[in-house]
């Protein structure tokens, strides 16, 4: 085709490295941990726009906390929250392989992203509402919500709570504040802004916190949340956990190129904070920070968590087709179980023996799960849950025509 | 009783629900101060304060999206879409949420929330300003779809709707809020007051869903119509002195089958009256249910009276609305086949 002079050109994004190419994190630049300073929790939208462009680093890469923003969190919640990472990894490794050896149809995991679900999910109170996406198994497993149970989500079996209707990982349980998950991205945003205005309006106390990935930020429903959460001066915490890439499309095809995806709150007169993802205590503290001021009726807050998906989007993935194999070990803020042990360790809170009788106990944990869950069943032709079964639940009460489609389907 | 319009009728539903119940609370765009640009909700902004009664961003799905989380929550919103041709933005909220959140969760979440639209054409509204979507609600497990036709019933049926546990789509007739519209242009239009359903009780009263209505008894034909349309055909009957029955649906979603199939089953011919669109239209699942259920009965092919599948026209409007002559045409057409 002849170009003119001067001609227009159409702009595509594309990432620094494809399948072949070495990581290139060269160029990335992040404040040093501790530099950066702790505004008070009625500081105004509009003093906070730095946060947007800026990194909250508690830890460096040697395990040492510094700074305002250091957290004062007893040495027994760190611990929790290194058990509860170590968990979360050992029952998306025990998943993703009971996926690859035909045991369900699909799995997800969290890999290298643990902080963010569980270090919030610790800073939150018990019952506190999430309205996550589909990779914050880890708030289930820091409430202490059974594995099995989750296990026999994801094998459709006869014990699971959602008698067999939804994807594998799409949990929900109400008593454990955690909102049913949909699959269909972002929607989740302004229902939790809806929640949370309902709290306000009934002079409740708890606070809603909702997940997207920076993929989803693009969706209609993220602005509609920011919007609304805006004007209502909701209390809810919103959460995008920026992993660099959205199945295949890496983070500047959702806008990151041009600015941060916390800076979308510059825009909303919230509160933007940015924070290492990876970064246990950041993680924690901007979570304190964020939902006092909400509880303090001030308002919504955006974080943006800056982390890296280690691991492939889903087992219906393939990162090393769209992405350098080694990419997520080069990754420059390292990984947050690593971070978090060697914190501990610096601390004198905690040693390698510990450490593997952790990892240890976690797989055997697993283990066990997996065993009482594969003994109630694991997905397969025969569902095990009746056929008459897939009329309920559509309405409070059956109305004729599912009345009829049921006999149908079961011979009546 | 009080003779009230349609209009007064559902400002009066929902603030007998307000009064009654802490939990019930609506919003939408220009609903609070203002009290919507039809004034459903005028003066109750006032009377409860601007927490329970407000005004929304100009985002529908932001609107459905945030009555989701409140009903989510345990109240019972009632949102305003303030036409139902803005409701696609809130269309996947409404679809791919509320309708599913109670089955997805197995009864562990519920979504009990009213969604108030005024829909149907016959004002000048143009393209944007005159759709009739109902079987695009129809047409997704887990709402319920409900459509008025007098101010009685707008009432009862309204706060049945807020009552409900499960997602209501309140579809509201404009044309016929301020006086039974009956399909002729260039007639005036008698006043809600000189009409026997103005009569409406200033208290508390529920209409089942579920349960049609026949307005006219008949023999020759049953004529199934809901909205604007229940009025339409009535003129179209009176006009043309054919002895038919009439059925006002008033709730499409579950709909009244019983009332539909006995009816046709006596009059043996049917002819169905919407203002929506005809391919895949809610008059098409109607005609499968009378097909399927009352064949061995039907005298003639059963007729359907719509929109035609255009746009909705400006200027054009009186071509397209189903007029009381359209409807005649195809009840002499059933009479004589």
């Amino acid at each position: 085709m002849n170009r003119r002079t001067n001609a227009l050109d159409l702009h595509v994004p594309a990432p620094h490295a494809r399948p072949g190419d070495k990581p290139d994190f060269a160029g990335w630049t992040f404040p040093e941990p501790g530099d950066t300073p702790r505004p008070e929790i009625d500081a105004s939208a509009g003093d906070l726009r730095d946060y947007a462009y800026g990194l909250i680093r508690v830890l460096d890469l040697d395990g040492n906390a510094s700074g305002a923003w250091a957290p004062s969190i007893a040495a027994e919640t760190l611990r929790r929250g290194l058990k509860y990472m170590l968990l979360t990894r050992a029952f998306d490794d025990r998943m993703y392989r009971a996926q690859r050896q035909g045991k369900t149809s699909f799995y997800m995991q969290s890999f290298g992203e643990e902080a963010v679900s569980i270090a919030q999910a610790l800073a939150l109170n018990v019952d506190d509402m999430c309205f996550p996406s589909y990779r914050q198994q880890g708030i289930l497993i820091a409430r202490d919500y059974p594995l099995v149970t989750m296990m026999n989500q994801i094998y459709s079996n006869a014990h699971d709570p959602v008698k067999g209707r939804q994807l594998p990982v799409m949990y929900s349980s109400k008593k454990d504040g955690f909102f049913t998950i949909s699959g269909n991205l972002a929607t989740q945003v302004p229902q939790a802004v809806g929640w949370a205005m309902a709290s306000a309006y009934s002079g409740d106390m708890r606070i809603a916190s909702a997940w997207l990935g920076e993929g989803s930020t693009a969706e209609g429903d993220f602005h509609a949340a920011m919007t609304f959460a805006s004007v209502y001066k909701a209390p809810v915490i919103i959460n995008i956990v920026n992993n660099q890439w959205a199945i295949s499309s890496f983070q500047g095809i959702a806008g990151g190129e041009n600015t941060t995806f916390a800076a979308r709150g510059v825009g909303y007169g919230v509160p933007p904070l940015r924070v290492d993802g990876n970064d246990f205590l950041a993680v924690y503290a901007v979570t304190q920070w964020a939902a006092a001021r909400a509880r303090a009726n001030l308002g919504p807050t955006l974080i943006e968590h800056f982390t890296y998906r280690a691991g492939a989007h889903s087992t219906s993935d393939d990162p090393s087709r769209y992405r350098p194999a080694d990419e997520g070990r080069a990754w420059p803020l390292g990984d947050p179980i690593g971070r978090l042990h060697d914190h501990l360790v610096a601390m004198g809170e905690w040693s390698e023996v510990q450490h593997k009788q952790a990892q240890e106990e976690a797989l055997e944990t697993v283990r066990a799960a997996g065993r009482e869950a594969e003994k109630v069943g694991v997905l397969s032709v025969d569902s095990a849950h009746p056929p008459a079964s897939i009329f309920e639940d559509v309405y409070k009460e059956m109305p004729w025509h599912l009345q009829r489609q049921r006999d149908e389907a079961v011979g009546g | 009783m009080p003779s009230m319009t349609m209009i007064q009728a559902l400002n009066s539903a929902l603030d007998v629900m307000m009064e009654r119940d802490q939990s019930v609370l609506t919003f939408g765009e220009d609903v609070g101060y203002f009290g919507g640009v039809f004034r459903v909700t005028e003066h109750l902004q006032k009377k409860y304060g601007a927490k329970r009664c407000f005004d929304a961003p100009i985002n529908e799905c932001g609107i459905a999206a945030t009555a989701i989380g409140m009903a989510v929550y345990g109240l019972r919103p009632v949102i305003e879409i303030q036409f139902a041709d803005y409701m696609y933005p809130a269309y996947d909220q409404l679809v791919s949420e509320a309708a599913r959140i109670r089955y997805r969760s197995a009864n562990d979440f519920t979504v009990p929330m009213t969604v108030r639209m005024p829909y149907g054409g016959g004002i000048r509204g143009g393209q944007t300003h005159s759709q009739s979507p109902e079987a695009l609600f129809t047409h997704v497990a887990g709402l319920k779809t409900v459509i008025p036709s007098t101010p009685y019933d707008a009432k009862g049926l309204l706060i049945s709707a807020i009552e409900d546990d499960d997602p209501v789509i309140f579809l509201e007739p404009k044309r016929i809020y301020n006086g039974p519209f009956d399909g002729w242009p260039d007639r005036q239009v008698a006043p809600w007051a000189k009409h026997p359903a103005s009569e409406t009780p200033a208290g508390y009263y529920k209409i089942a869903l579920g349960k049609a209505n026949i307005v006219r008894e008949g023999s020759a034909v049953t004529v199934l119509a809901y909205g604007t349309m229940v009025h339409v055909a009535l003129s179209a009957v009176q006009e043309s002195g054919i002895d038919a029955e009439v059925i006002d649906l008033r709730t499409l979603l579950p709909v009244d089958i019983d009332t539909i199939v006995a009816s046709v089953s006596k009059t043996g011919r049917c002819v169905i009256v919407h203002e929506a669109t005809r391919t895949s239209g809610y008059g098409a699942e109607l005609s499968a249910l009378v097909q399927e259920h009352c064949f061995y009965q039907l005298e003639a092919p059963i007729q359907r009276v719509t929109g035609y599948d255009t746009p909705y026209p400006h200027a054009q409007e009186w071509d397209y609305f189903p007029t009381p002559p359209r409807i005649m045409k195809a009840m002499r057409r059933v009479m004589e086949a």
